[in-house]
């Protein structure tokens, strides 16, 4: 266990790696940045003097080994707009980004799951059909478009919620959260279902296909046959071999909830990480673009790397042969 | 008395997008308490589908269609799910051909074995550990602590299928119905398995049905054959008439098609033709086309009759002599 945990996270390492040499030659290689920095009536004294202070005349991998250990030590530049840590103004967006993906991900799995064995479990009643016919919908329709459908129903023809930003927060945990008060949480419904919808669709699903063939399968029949109640026979022996595939596709969504987070915080004013981006790109602020993209990795990369762990603590024939490897 | 089973007429069909298959489609069988029947036929002839009728767990499309299945006097077929749920594993327990796939790859054996004590009698978790730890030594499986806590891909197919048997002999159940248990196994595996079932059920008095596409299997084990032909039993009787004297000609075929060691190396007499369709099955006698025999009398198709006595026959011109050459065994 220990040697697979050890190499795994060698891989993780390696894929922030390879992510910062994409990110350095998109961002940084490309184009002259003394360009846009410098005011297009300098003389080129001041352009050369400006291009070493940004060291610039160096060769291109010295230039990504002052950039990497920058990096490491948590250096990602300085904004352009706000004249502060490009990280600093991630870091403080961060935590609205991540509940938002949280509570999306908390709703994508309690009710995609449920709903998806249900599914399964009786496929052609009309519950459903009727749970396929709406993930059919969920999947299909664009991200921002079901964003400001949800607006148009429920804040402008109903009323009932607010149609942006983030409401009252409070601190929990050292962080600003809004699902501890009544109004941070009606801010939160509403985006939060939103990019919980995909998803959704995609756990629902997954877990109606697979629950349809752990049911075919001769273990459950025994399971039956040894005289095990209905519900044990779901809760225990179909929903543990369908959890599987469902950690890993939730491994793997996550990563891109926080991708998606872009489109659903901009239809909706929430004030995270993906509306600073597209802010950011507006204003050709490079620094905040790269600490961004760096920092969505490591959370990728960090994400990926829990869900392993966890596969592997699910399936125990995965956990045994890495063992012996 | 009664008989601890009895099914009359069980009709279990299959509704499928091409039409229905009649999987099994008028069986009559009985089983007395702590006797082996042997159930014999082809592929497809509806053994499994026998079994899982009697045990409730036909799976859509397919489903019991009408007949009567007695066990203990009590009609299951009648009683539903309710009734049934308490009979499985704990009266009437069930051991499946593959045995890797029939224990759930992601629990331990442990969990898996707890559950099913669990499951009827209310006992602690340590008592439901201990009967668990019992069974597998009773199966002849050794250092039961440390396999108790494996995960099914530690064991060989034998050992998973030792663990298996453990598992239906948990509750000593009245009737074990095994469905081809020994075929995916070794021959020695397979003979070893065959032995040690055979003293267990003869210690525990529990009745079981053996299910078997292989004669020389059963043969050596059954108090009694029913032998199965396209979702019927078309002869049945006391092992020993049986394989001394078939009366039908298709059991006939099929003993024949058995090799013994003096005849080693001749050609084995074949049934010709196919196992028909059970979509497109013929009027009439169902092993008509295949029939050395068939004439018009044929159809329509004969009654399940008493040919001697305890030894019936679904056929209009049974073969009365005994085989020219009686197998030793
Ligand atoms: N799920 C199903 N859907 C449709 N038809 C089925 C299904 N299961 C069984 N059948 C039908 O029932 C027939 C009998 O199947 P069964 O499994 O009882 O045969 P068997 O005698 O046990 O054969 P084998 O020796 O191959 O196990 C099959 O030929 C098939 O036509
Ligand atoms: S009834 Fe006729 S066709 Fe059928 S087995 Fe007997 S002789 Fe053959
Ligand atoms: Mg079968």
């Amino acid at each position: 266990m220990i040697v697979y945990l050890v190499r795994r996270a060698g891989q993780s390492v390696l894929a922030v790696v390879a992510m910062a040499v994409l990110v350095f030659l998109g961002v940084y290689a490309i184009g002259n940045p003394v360009d846009v920095l410098i005011n297009p009536e300098a003389t080129q004294a001041q352009i050369a003097a400006t291009t070493q202070r940004l060291g610039l005349d160096k060769p291109l991998w010295q230039q990504f080994g002052i950039f990497l250990g920058n990096a490491i030590h948590g250096d990602l530049g300085t904004s352009f707009v706000y004249g502060r840590p490009a990280l600093d103004i991630i870091l403080e967006r961060l935590p609205a980004t991540m509940e938002l993906a949280v509570v999306a991900l908390i709703l994508s799995v309690g009710l995609g799951v449920p709903l998806g064995v249900w599914a399964g479990l009786r496929p052609h009643g009309l519950a459903g059909k009727t749970i396929m016919g709406g993930s059919i919908l969920g999947f299909s329709l664009p991200n921002f478009w079901q964003g400001m459908l949800l607006i148009l129903v429920f804040a402008v023809l109903l009323g009932w919620l607010p149609a942006g930003g983030r409401g009252q927060t409070t601190e929990f945990m050292g962080l600003e959260v809004s699902f501890l008060t009544l109004d941070g949480l009606s801010h939160l419904i509403l985006p939060a279902i939103n990019l919980a919808l995909f998803k959704m669709s995609l756990i629902i699903r997954l877990a109606r296909a697979n629950t349809r063939e752990v049911c075919l399968q001769d273990y459950v029949k025994f399971a039956r046959a040894k005289g095990l109640s209905g519900r044990r026979v779901v809760m225990v022996h179909v929903l543990k071999n369908i959890m599987i595939p469902v950690v890993t596709i939730i491994g793997l969504e996550l990563g891109s909830m926080v991708a998606f987070a872009i489109v659903t915080e901009t239809v909706f004013a929430w004030p995270g990480m993906g509306k600073l981006l597209i802010d950011s790109i507006n204003l050709l602020d490079r620094p905040v673009i790269v600490a961004y993209l760096m920092l969505t990795v490591l959370i990728i990369v960090t994400i990926n790397f829990l869900v392993d762990v966890i596969y592997s603590l699910l399936d125990p024939r995965i956990r045994l042969s890495e063992m012996k490897g | 008395m009664s008989r601890l089973l009895e099914v009359r007429d069980l009709h279990t069909h299959f509704f499928t997008r091409d039409g229905v298959a009649r999987a099994v489609d008028g069986v009559s069988l009985s089983v007395d308490r702590g006797e082996i029947l042997g159930l014999v036929g082809e592929s497809g002839s509806g053994k499994s589908v026998t079994g899982f009728s009697i045990l409730g767990l036909v799976d859509p499309p397919g489903r019991v269609v009408s007949g009567q299945i007695l066990f203990d006097g009590q009609d299951l077929v009648a009683g539903g799910e309710g009734a049934l749920r308490h009979l499985r594993g704990k009266r009437i327990a069930m051991i499946f051909q593959d045995p890797m796939m029939t224990l759930n790859p992601v629990l331990r054996i442990d969990t898996q074995m707890i559950e099913t004590v669990r499951a009827h009698v209310d006992v602690s978790r340590d008592e439901a550990l201990r009967r668990s730890r019992e069974a597998l030594v009773a199966v002849g499986i050794s250092s039961p602590d440390e396999r108790l806590q494996s995960y099914p891909h530690q064991f060989s197919g034998g050992m998973r299928q030792r663990v298996a048997i453990a598992i239906a002999m948990l509750h000593k159940p009245d009737l074990i119905i095994a469905d081809e248990p020994t075929t995916a196994l070794d021959v020695t595996i397979q003979a070893q398995i065959l032995s040690e079932v055979q003293t267990l059920c003869a210690e525990a008095g529990t009745a079981l049905i053996w299910i078997t596409h292989d004669l020389a299997v059963v043969s050596g084990l059954a108090d009694r054959l029913a032998v199965m032909y396209a979702g019927r039993i078309i002869e049945e009787g006391p092992t020993s008439r049986i394989i001394a004297a078939p009366m039908h000609p298709y059991t006939r075929g099929l003993i024949e098609s058995v090799p013994h060691g003096k005849r080693h190396g001749a050609l084995l007499s074949q049934i010709k033709g196919m196992t028909p369709s059970l979509l497109k099955l013929p009027s009439g006698c169902k092993f008509r086309p295949r029939c050395p025999r068939a004439d018009d009398a044929c159809t329509p198709e004969p009654p399940l009759e008493a040919a001697r006595p305890g030894h019936s026959v679904r056929c209009v011109h049974p073969h009365t002599e005994s085989r020219i050459e009686v197998p030793t065994t």
